[in-house]
């Protein structure tokens, strides 16, 4: 089978012109001598299969960064039959340099120009042929988004894919780049023209008004206030939905077909295999929709406005106005912004910014506290003690920002392209949210799954005494960790709760429900006797802060691909959980008993 | 001068970029290099970054970084 490569810069719209070209059959791949998943698709070209591999986005083959490293390692264990150059038609004056740099690795390569429809709307011009005999590549131009141009462009690679043989690249004859500038500014001066004046009014305009040195920041909190209205009206209910469904089934049909299977069996395949199925797939409608709206924000070009706008602020706690974005996001799900972080390259910046999310007080945690302040505190005091709690939320991310920037260090200068404002089509969108929902199945479900059945083996062994008693495993593992939360206030029954919590948060409340052996309606008063208001909001900080849920860590890791962080992004917030939790509780008591 | 310098709507041609290896490679090839005509668009409050363009990319940078970006001092 042939192998084409594709390559470009950042902002090139490669990506895009990757979709057109193979559609929806693109998967996540492993290569040999890179660590990264690398997206590739195979398809039929000229009578060949061939597979298309999407490289990460570089400005340049030096090695600096992490994406450079994966460039450079590809292409010396894997042979290709072609390298596709993707470049922005309207930034040539320095996307050459990469062209020359590749030139340089003796690789079979055509150029692809793109994005020549705002290059025409700017002015600019290029003289494709003086192009192509300067270079000695072939040369097309296109626009990828609007598909104009690229029948060619995938004649192009065709007529070139033929007669070549497959290659690796030879870096040692890539020696350094002394002459390049002045070879780029010829290049450049014989083959673009570009007025002196560009006239991209409508960005600017738009800039005016969204980077305003006052308005632009009440209007960013507007956007994210909106986008987040956006994804959790509609997808907490498409949530629901999923869990009714699930729910239904499990029931009406897979309930009965089990009614002469024993206690334990059906206990098993119910409470443990199919929850956990069920969890993997009510997460599903989040993700999609997340990844539909932070398409809008990425692809437009605001994200790096954000960043622009904020970054005064979160520059001092090591991240920057896209963690950000994500921390807020954070506060619907945290398994999709966690997930968003990707468009940061910069894998310090990445892991701190994961190491934050957690804390963000998400719609699931939302629903335990609800249910536990109407049910402790009056009316009137209910909302303060939410309030609280959203403080505390931000007072943890930033403590811990500034307790790890320093050895999650950030090494890559904030340098980011504000390209103009564009709108995203709905292809590009979907396709990139269903490309999302699929990695999780893959990459998350199984170790969500063990997790659910991990947690229910522990709350339902020795199936000779009631599930999730103090008798079963989970009840002794409490009676054995009593010195750890009493001093926080919080027994031995509740204890077991956290246990279930580690599963999804929102489990705590049911979970309650089935240790004190009531039904939620009657819960609320049960735990109104059991619990005063010190002991109850002591309980609530640490479920606030303590460990990320099962979904959450099985992302952390797909993410980080690193087992090493993941125990860190579990341990350290239990660790914070617990201290604040004490504080509070030790400091009250003394207070209000004195 | 430095590029930090330079006022809000004034542009002016890079004379030197300075730092480390790896900084400069990645503003040579976001095209911040010697001869190249810049300009401040704007600049973030309280001390964030600017906001620059050279040539048909605008960028935004820290201070920090723009004091690496020497100017040839704008004839009046």
């Amino acid at each position: 089978m042939k192998r084409i490569a594709l390559l470009g810069m950042p902002n090139t719209g490669k990506s895009t012109f990757f979709n057109r070209l193979t559609g929806a059959v693109a998967r996540v791949g492993n290569w040999p001598g890179i660590t990264v998943d690398l997206l590739a698709a195979k398809l039929l070209m000229g009578g060949d299969m061939v597979e298309v591999v999407d490289l990460p986005g570089i400005y340049n083959l030096h090695g600096y960064s992490e994406d450079e490293l994966v460039v450079r390692h590809f292409l010396e264990k894997n042979p290709i039959n072609l390298l596709v150059i993707v470049a922005n038609a309207t930034q040539l004056d320095r996307q050459l340099a990469l062209v020359l740099q590749l030139k340089d690795l003796g690789l079979p390569m055509v150029l692809l120009l793109n994005m020549v429809d705002e290059a025409k709307r700017l002015g600019i011009q290029i003289e494709q042929h003086k192009l192509e005999q300067a270079l000695d590549i072939p040369v097309a131009t296109l626009s990828a988004k609007h598909g104009i141009g690229f029948p060619w462009a995938r004649q192009l690679i065709e007529r070139n894919l033929n007669d070549t043989l497959a290659t690796a690249a030879a870096f040692s004859a890539f020696a350094g780049d002394d002459a390049l500038e002045k070879r780029l500014e010829e290049l450049v001066h014989d083959t673009v023209h570009v007025p002196v004046t560009l006239s991209d009014t409508i960005t600017s305009r738009l800039d005016r008004l969204l980077l305003h040195p006052l308005l632009g920041l009440p209007l960013f909190f507007l956007a994210m206030y909106l986008m987040f209205q956006a994804i959790y009206t509609i997808g907490t209910p498409l949530q629901n939905a999923v869990e009714w469904l699930l729910g239904l089934l499990k029931q009406d049909a897979v309930a009965p077909l089990l009614a002469h299977a024993s206690p334990v069996i059906s206990s098993f395949l119910l409470e443990g295999i199919y929850n956990g199925v069920g969890t993997v797939l009510s997460f599903l409608p989040i993700i999609v929709l997340f990844f539909l709206f932070m398409g809008i924000v990425e692809d437009s070009g605001y994200l790096s406005r954000a960043a622009f706008l904020v970054d005064a602020f979160m520059s001092r706690l090591g991240l920057d106005g896209r963690s950000f974005v994500m921390q807020l996001m954070g506060f619907g799900c945290n398994v999709p912004a966690l997930m968003g972080t990707r468009v940061m390259r910069s894998r310090g910046l990445r892991l701190l910014t994961m190491l934050i999310i957690p804390f963000s007080l998400c719609s699931a945690r939302l629903q335990v506290f609800i249910f536990l302040t109407t049910a402790v505190f009056s009316p009137h005091m209910a909302p303060f003690v939410l309030f609280s709690l959203y403080c505390m939320s931000f007072f943890a991310s930033f403590l811990t920002a500034l307790l790890y920037r320093r050895r999650l260090a950030n090494d890559e200068p904030l340098l980011l392209e504000l390209p103009p404002y564009r709108f995203p089509t709905w292809r590009q969108m979907v396709m990139r949210g269903w490309h999302e929902a699929k990695g999780f199945v893959r990459e998350a479900g199984g170790f969500i799954l063990l997790g659910v059945v991990l947690v229910w083996f522990l709350t339902n062994v020795p199936f000779s005494v009631a599930p999730a008693s103090a008798h079963t495993l989970a009840g002794r593992l409490a009676t054995f960790m009593a010195p750890v939360f009493h001093p926080i206030g919080i027994n031995d029954l509740m204890s077991i709760a956290l246990l279930f919590g580690f599963v999804a948060k929102e489990v705590v409340i049911g979970a309650l429900a089935v240790i004190y052996g009531t039904n939620e309606g009657a819960l609320s008063g049960i735990i109104a006797t059991h619990l005063n208001w010190i002991e109850a909001y002591s309980f609530m900080l640490f479920v606030l802060i303590y460990t990320p849920c099962l979904s959450a860590i099985a992302v952390l890791r797909q993410e980080s691909k690193s087992w090493r962080f993941t125990a860190l992004a579990v341990l350290w917030p239990l660790f914070l959980a617990w201290t604040v939790s004490f504080i509070f509780y030790q400091a009250a008591t003394a207070l209000v008993g004195s | 001068m430095t590029l930090e310098q330079l006022a809000t709507g004034q542009c002016a041609r890079i004379a030197q970029v300075e730092g480390d290896e790896p900084l400069r490679t990645r503003m040579f090839a976001l095209g911040l290099r010697n001869g190249r005509e810049v300009a401040v668009i704007r600049r973030a409050r309280l001390g964030g970054p600017l906001q620059i363009r050279v040539g048909s990319t605008d960028l935004i940078v820290r201070r920090r970084e723009a004091r690496m970006i020497k100017l040839i001092e704008p004839a009046a």
